[in-house]
């Protein structure tokens, strides 16, 4: 849908920004459909850890519904397993270490003041700040929230059933559950990269430096790393080929 | 008690680095500079995801089974699949393969 730029037409209804938000909102919450069913997975797989951990059904699931960050959650649970409180909480935080670069790119896209962006900066998850990128840094921000709906559903229910039925590690690894994640990233990864040569080569670069990585620091540092891609890539630009998409 | 605070302070700690961007930056532009560094950041992050997930620490995780089952979801999609099909494409593979091989 577009706007034209000298005004509505005799009898034509010019479209508002709260139309265009509410597309943008639906159209989102259509293109979050596919990333919530990989969290319902995600959930299920971390509510039967949950279980397993003996961290009963309240803890997990009010931890799920406010939180929304399968990487701290997973992290949170599997550290505080194996070491002290203060490392378990650090390496969460460490490992959603992201959302302040992704925050920050989302940033100019947000509307209101810098409170009402704060809140709307919540809706961030690693599939939504993708379905939200209309290419040269911007986001629609509704499109963001759309997404975000039937993901957060996906993650706090998926957590609930993982908590109530509570299926073994072996079961979930026997039926496949750990190719959903990376499935789902890489088919939102494959989407961005048809966007652009610049953004397939940063892509790629990305993966070496965090595949370097994994032998030196933990997962979380590694994927901090990776974020050098976009840096190089954006410095040498210039000298790469010409884009073929919307990111220029 | 005890498994409540750690509990909080990482729900905490998520609602503050997702506010960051808005409560650092407020309502000035980025320079165009750091715009270009956004439009790639996406990619590059997904890309990096993928790896850590399948690797883990020190490359420790890394199964050839999970590693077919994400290229065949990959595969389906190229082929035009929709997401979820895709996904379960994957799952089913990996499924199969650890079914006739274990």
């Amino acid at each position: 849908m577009t706007s034209d730029p000298n005004g509505p037409a005799k009898g034509q209804i010019q479209p508002r920004t709260d139309d265009f938000r509410r597309i943008a909102f639906a159209d989102g919450m259509r293109a979050g459909i596919g990333p919530g069913a990989a969290t319902f997975v995600l959930g299920l797989a971390y509510g039967a850890a949950a279980s397993i951990a003996g961290w009963g059904v309240v803890t997990p699931l009010v931890f799920s519904m406010l939180s929304f960050s399968s990487s701290a959650q997973f992290t949170l649970l599997t550290t505080l397993s194996a070491g002290g409180a203060v490392a378990a909480v650090i390496a969460a935080v460490l490992i959603n270490a992201r959302y302040v670069i992704m925050s920050v790119a989302l940033n100019d896209s947000l509307y209101g003041g810098r409170w009402r962006r704060a809140l709307q900066a919540q809706a961030l998850a690693d599939a939504s700040f993708v379905v939200a990128h209309r290419g040269g840094g911007r986001f629609d921000v509704a499109r963001l929230i759309g997404a975000t709906v039937p993901q957060w559903l996906g993650w706090v229910t998926g957590t609930a059933v993982g908590l109530l039925i509570a299926p073994s590690a072996q079961l979930m690894h026997a039926l496949g559950a750990d190719v959903t994640f990376p499935a789902f990233f890489l088919i939102l990864a494959l989407d961005e990269m048809r966007k652009s040569r610049r953004a397939m080569l940063a892509a790629l670069l990305g993966a070496s430096i965090a595949g370097g990585l994994l032998f030196f620091v933990s997962p979380g540092d590694a994927l901090l790393g990776a974020t050098a891609a976009a840096v190089i890539g954006a410095i040498h630009g210039r000298t790469l080929p010409p884009t073929v998409g919307a990111d220029s | 008690m005890t498994l409540w605070l750690p509990v909080l302070a990482v729900t905490i700690s998520t609602w503050a680095l997702k506010a960051s961007g808005p409560l650092a930056v407020g309502g000035r532009q980025l320079p165009a500079a750091a715009m270009k560094v956004s439009a790639l950041m996406a990619p590059v992050l997904l890309a990096g995801l993928i790896v850590v997930d399948l690797g883990g620490a020190d490359w420790k995780d890394l199964n050839w089974q999970q590693v077919v089952g994400v290229v065949v979801a990959g595969l389906a999609r190229t082929a035009k699949a929709p997401m979820l099909l895709a996904i379960l494409c994957g799952i089913a593979t990996t499924a199969v393969l650890r079914l006739l091989l274990n």
